[in-house]
């Protein structure tokens, strides 16, 4: 199966980051593909490279920068939505890349299935 | 007003069309969803699927005629759903049940839209290729 991932919320305050890149882990070692993930709305700050959480927690936005590494996962962060709350090219986490809505509704129309992750 | 990312589009959709559906279920300036599903419908009449708007909950408001923003330094971008047409995004469902629980009628509201029951709601969801939610 193909999948395309939408996150909607930011990382830390709300579960639906972490749940995201499970699913996200989960999906690709059973074999199957991660078209895009895509982020949205607060979602965007999974992306922000200057997130330092505490040392004995898990490090949200360095879980996606590694999935990407490792699988090859194209992480997208919407650029009017990140705009908004600063998150740019100079603090952009490795692994991700700043684009158009429109990479959002294209991966609704390729992937099987789009899973979206948020309240 | 909300075109800062309508560089990439309609690439990428190689001739398929979807269902896809927006379900707006948030009041418009409390929070920023509305606004920020509204830039996604725009984008998406650019890669021309079947787009359907829903309007559910505190999300009626959304389409509530009247409303003053400036008492709260909001920017008001109610206006820009009557400019969906233009856009040719012409299917807008409201649910009777969240218009008769908040006290509103179809003569509340700023386009036209159709009523439905949240029973044929439901069926319509599950007619649907993608749904996006906020």
């Amino acid at each position: 199966m193909k999948f395309a991932i939408l996150v909607n919320e930011g990382p830390f305050n709300h579960q639906a980051s972490d749940s995201a890149y499970q699913f996200a882990k989960a999906a690709l070692e059973a074999g199957h593909a991660i078209f895009r993930v895509f982020f949205y709305y607060d979602g965007v700050h999974n992306a922000n490279m200057l997130a330092e959480p505490p040392t004995d927690d898990r490090n949200v936005v360095k879980n996606w920068s590694t999935l990407a590494e490792d699988h090859k996962v194209d992480l997208v962060v919407c650029v009017a939505a990140a705009l908004r709350r600063g998150i740019k090219n100079d603090n952009l986490a490795p692994g991700f890349r700043i684009s158009g809505l429109g990479q959002l509704i294209e991966a609704g129309i390729q992937a099987d299935r789009l899973v979206t992750f948020g309240d | 007003m909300m075109d800062e990312d309508r560089t990439d589009e309609a690439e990428g959709g190689s001739g398929i069309v979807k269902k896809f559906m927006y379900v707006n279920r948030k009041a418009p300036y409390g929070t920023v969803y509305a606004l920020e599903v509204l830039e996604m419908v725009l984008i998406s009449a650019a890669f021309d699927q079947d787009v359907h708007l829903v309007f559910t909950d505190d999300g009626v408001f959304e389409l509530k005629k009247g409303m003053e923003t400036a008492g709260i330094g909001m920017k008001n971008f109610s206006n820009t759903y009557r400019a969906l047409e233009g856009y040719d995004i012409e299917k807008l469902y409201v649910d009777q049940e969240s218009l008769d629980e908040r006290g509103l009628a179809e003569a509340d509201l700023i386009v036209p839209v159709t009523v439905l029951s949240r029973a044929e709601m439901a069926k319509l969801m599950g007619e649907m290729d993608v749904i996006l939610s906020a």
